[in-house]
């Protein structure tokens, strides 16, 4: 697991604002997805329904929503966390990410405004001083009765645990694509630095379902679906 | 990236303009604009150097470089695949390539065609 300071030293190293970009490989892999299923029973029977995908953007989400007759918001909030103004100290003087700040410039919506939040696993991969900030404005922007879909690993497979982004191709079925960090040339003391970092993002930490239970604690209701590849899906109403 | 077409209008990517831009053709924009673009029955493309701050209103939207503002187009949009677009987006129809960032709502609205 690598500490903020660690993440952002290999992410950031130069003196201007970050150009992290989620880079696509061109591998791609299907899974089946028991929680997707039991949600897309819900879109697919409702009409003009609002959705928020806060994974990277995919075309191919867009085109299922937008087709189906609901509106889509996409918002990509973990490349959003790697912004480095977000770096602070906390009072132990130890590295962390602002939340203040993070939700002052992120997920800024109404209250009660989503029908739907596809987190996929956003949490395995937020930095540990987002996460609940974060799951407490997912909460207040999802309507009561809203459904939030999230992912979890259930073991720490090291290198084996890539951070994917998500692509809807079936009403139980999707597609997984590997992310990689993209870094351009940016500007450093002396002049353009131009970088090869490649690494995707970084397994944070793993959640029992106890963790998860806690995480979710202010939501009506949570279902759990336990998949075969160390894959905890997760269906939380509020 | 392709290229803009000869005899269409364009704004270079040494130009920055801040305030209203309205015209009645087609407009390829490489440069800077702050404020609002209205081409109401026209196509903008926004070239790959081109960084837009502001509110777009018009027929058909491309997006290749930076754009901060609601997309308003009464036809279509594209995003290419160096696109960042951060602002929501009304049209007809939508195409976005892989490697787009889009950061706000997508929604479309059909008109019924007899």
């Amino acid at each position: 697991m690598s500490s903020v300071s660690q993440t952002f030293m290999k992410l950031f190293r130069g003196s201007s604002g970050p150009e992290t970009i989620p880079a696509q490989s061109s591998q791609k892999l299907t899974r089946r997805s028991s929680g997707l299923g039991e949600l897309s029973r819900a879109w697919e029977s409702a009409e003009g329904m609002c959705v928020l995908d806060l994974g990277s953007t995919s075309p191919t989400n867009i085109r299922h929503f937008t087709e189906g007759g609901h509106r889509i918001y996409s918002e990509d909030l973990l490349t959003a966390s790697t912004d480095p103004e977000l770096l602070t100290k906390d009072e132990q003087g130890s590295a962390i990410l602002d939340s203040r700040k993070f939700l002052a410039d992120n997920l800024v919506y109404p209250a009660a405004h989503f029908d739907v939040i596809l987190c996929w696993n956003l949490p395995d991969y937020l930095d540990e001083s987002l996460v609940k900030p974060v799951v407490g404005r997912l909460w207040s922007v999802l309507k009561p009765g809203g459904m939030l879909l999230a992912f979890f690993h259930t073991r720490d497979a090291g290198p084996d645990s890539p951070c994917h982004r998500f692509h809807i191709v079936g009403p139980d079925t999707l597609e997984m694509q590997k992310i990689e960090l993209r870094r351009e040339a940016r500007r450093g003391p002396t002049g353009d630095v131009r970088t090869a970092v490649t690494d995707g993002f970084q397994l944070q930490r793993v959640f029992n379902n106890r963790h998860i239970e806690n995480l979710f604690h202010d939501f009506a209701s949570i279902k759990f679906f336990l998949a075969r590849d160390n894959i905890r899906e997760v269906l939380v109403v509020r | 990236m392709s290229a803009p077409a000869s005899g269409l209008a364009q704004i270079g990517k040494s130009v920055f303009i801040k305030g209203e831009l309205s015209g009645s053709e087609d407009l390829y924009l490489d440069g800077q604009v702050e404020g609002s673009i209205a081409l109401k029955g026209n196509s903008l493309t926004v070239g790959p150097n081109g960084q837009v701050k502001a509110s777009v209103d018009a027929k058909g939207v491309v997006v290749q470089g930076k754009l901060e503002g609601n997309i308003q187009a009464s036809d279509r949009v594209e995003l290419r695949k160096s696109a960042v677009v951060t602002g929501d987006i009304t049209t007809q129809r939508i195409s976005i390539e892989e490697g787009a960032y889009l950061k706000g709502k997508v929604d479309i609205h059909r008109t019924d065609t007899k």
